[in-house]
């Protein structure tokens, strides 16, 4: 790393990828700040993220955000007391929305984190030691991606039982070979460069190596990958919640609402839209976002 | 020879793959459960079944011999019979895969030649509002959950535009004044063949929406994808050759750069074919469609274990061996992919 920021400060860098992190952040912000869709989603993302941070003291009405019913105030159209009304057990569906935002922002950053902390030192030591260990890592590897991600997750929560950390562990495992075989393909392509060779020749260990030189010339498309995929998993986890499979009755969940709502969605149409356009909503930015990063940081790969 | 190597290898590695997958379902069902016996038979019971039942999967025995056990089952197609049904899990299977593969195959055909399409014309109209806007319905596309975008799609052309029907393959009044006649199991094709107009125009209205919610996620990628690629092939120069030729454009833009261009596409496809093989059970559940995926949520809620193992097996089996078709048609188009 050290070696790269000397030579950055020598001459030019080729891309954006290469630059040291402080201007490479400085890019970042010169192009979000001045692309509307990407500051669209820059300002929906940290809408969220305060959301999930501030529930309880955002929602109107926060005991009932987290399961207290109140069966007075049941199926109640969109008001000014209830902006987004009520569900069929009274609770007020704007503060259910609300509260709902820290669990999704918590289960999609924990399974991408882990996903990240599983795949990708499995995936550098592959690509960098070569040979019998990169194709076992690599059998195993395809192996899971051979399975549908959604598929795998459902048969893993079939096989622990329903419930919000299951649905969370399994997405875990359906998502970690996705990030192995990326550190992989760059590792492969870092293996050969002159820095790695000093390193190697000046004695270094590998492990070393793949730890301080290797894994942090990755963080780009590792970053890249994650913005997007914390949307998808959100999508998942909604999904599984959907069906039955994630967080259960009472919590309050995006996913699970949408589910509630669809015996009435002709009459009460709003039980189901404004949980769903939650979601909706917040993949979109982050895809955005990982669209807007994968233009800046790679602009030839085009996935 | 090197494709037919190639095809060879492929084919060889979709096999160890597939052993593999078998391992998963076969860890997943009798390593990582509690009471495997309990859970293949389903609760209350008779006294003797559940000794039987453990001397069958050869629970008594060491993990590998089980696995040996497993694997025999699956040969000969044993895949245990459903909870919910009591009928064999491959039967079950049987009768409903046609409907989900009618609807997935509707979806991805319709997400192709939509998407395709878009994705040309908005490279070619690079830059314009067209481009811009066919760039974010594929973002929007790629973001919806589609439970809840076919549940808006059920209110708006149901109930608000009284355009399309809500739910189900057919109604179920046809079934007594022109029933279809099940040949293939795939309704539109059925009821084409044998002439039954009424029927044809029913399946197909209600085949639209669930297709097209289906179909979403798909063509936005597809139309992405396509578009990317094309700016990349228009810009070559062997296009700037074909031009001064004098090749007519049309000529010069479906047959030159889209051969180039339909690679990563094909690559594209197989992935949303992921996609769909998983958004089929959300589509079948919102909009009551009789199929595998409708099959399998109820499976998974009232934990049928033998029907929920099989059918991951099944469905993730077939969807390496699309795959690998996927790979081997790629490899057919770009001969150079065989060399890699």
């Amino acid at each position: 790393m050290q070696i790269a920021e000397w030579l950055n400060r020598r001459g030019g860098a080729a891309e954006a990828g290469e630059l040291a992190p402080r201007r490479q952040a400085a890019h970042v912000a010169y192009v979000i700040l001045r692309d509307p869709l990407a500051l669209f989603s820059v300002l929906v993302i940290l809408a969220f993220v305060l959301v999930a941070i501030a529930g309880p003291w955002l929602a109107p009405f926060p005991e009932q955000g987290y399961g207290k019913t109140n069966v007075a105030t049941r199926m109640l159209p969109m008001s000014r007391e209830h902006p987004f009304g009520t569900d069929r057990l009274g609770r007020d569906l704007l503060s259910r929305v609300i509260i709902a935002a820290r669990p999704a922002l918590l289960v999609s950053l924990g399974v991408v984190l882990i996903a990240i902390l599983i795949g990708a030192p499995l995936g550098a030591l592959a690509g960098f030691a070569g040979g019998r260990l990169d194709d076992l890592i690599m059998r195993i590897t395809d192996l899971f991606l051979a399975f549908p991600s959604l598929l795998l997750a459902m048969a893993i929560v079939a096989a622990l039982g329903p419930g919000l950390e299951h649905a969370a562990m399994a997405l875990a495992i359906s998502w970690w070979p996705w990030y192995t075989r990326l550190v992989r393909g760059m590792a492969i392509s870092l293996r050969q460069r002159y820095f790695v060779e000093a390193a190697q020749s000046i004695g270094v260990p590998s492990s070393v190596i793949i730890l301080r030189h290797i894994l942090p010339n990755c963080l780009s498309p590792i970053l890249v990958q994650a913005t997007v995929d914390i949307g998808t998993v959100i999508l998942a986890s909604m999904g599984l919640a959907f069906i039955g499979l994630g967080a259960q009755p009472p919590a309050p969940d995006w996913g699970l609402m949408v589910s509630e709502g669809r015996t009435f969605i002709l009459d009460q149409w709003w039980y189901s839209t404004f949980p769903g356009l939650a979601i909706f909503i917040t993949v979109l930015a982050f895809n955005l976002l990982g669209d807007t990063l994968r233009d800046i940081f790679d602009p030839r790969q085009y996935r | 020879m090197r494709k037919l190597e190639f095809v060879i290898r492929r084919i060889a590695m979709s096999i160890l793959v597939l052993v593999g997958l078998s391992v998963i379902t076969f860890t997943l069902a009798r390593v990582i459960p509690s009471d495997p016996a309990a859970l293949y038979i389903g609760p209350h019971p008779n006294p003797g079944d559940l000794e039987r039942t453990r001397e069958k999967l050869g629970l008594n025995r060491p993990v590998p011999v089980q696995y040996a056990y497993y694997v025999r089952d699956l040969l000969r197609g044993d895949l245990g019979d459903s909870i919910a049904t009591k009928r064999p899990v491959l039967q079950e299977i049987g009768d409903r895969w046609p409907a989900s593969l009618e609807l997935l195959l509707t979806a991805m055909i319709f997400a192709v030649l939509v998407g395709v399409p878009l994705g040309v014309l908005s490279a070619q109209l690079q830059g314009s509002p067209f481009d811009v806007a066919v760039r974010t319905l594929s973002i929007v596309g790629v973001s919806m959950p589609a439970f809840w975008a076919g549940l808006l799609l059920q209110v708006v052309f149901f109930r608000n535009l009284h355009l399309l029907p809500l739910a189900g393959r057919f109604d179920t009044d046809l079934r007594f004044s022109s029933p279809i006649q099940p040949l293939t199991g795939f309704y539109l094709i059925d009821s084409a063949v044998t002439g039954n107009w009424i029927a044809l125009k029913d399946v197909a209205w209600h085949t639209v929406l669930p297709a097209l919610t289906l179909a979403a996620y798909p063509i936005g990628l597809i139309a992405r994808m396509t578009r990317a690629t094309m700016i990349e092939v228009l810009s070559q120069d062997y296009i700037r050759t074909a031009r001064a030729y004098g090749t007519p454009e049309w000529f010069t833009i479906y047959f030159y750069a889209l051969k180039n261009a339909i690679g990563p596409t094909l690559t594209v496809i197989g992935l949303t074919l992921a996609y769909a093989l998983t958004g089929t059970f959300f589509i079948e559940i919102v909009f009551n469609w009789p199929g595998l995926g409708l099959f399998t949520v109820h499976s998974l809620l009232n934990t049928d274990h033998p029907a929920i193992m099989g059918i991951t097996l099944l469905a993730a089996a077939g969807y390496v061996i699309i795959n690998l078709m996927v790979d081997v048609a790629q490899a057919w188009i770009d001969p150079r992919i065989s060399l890699a």
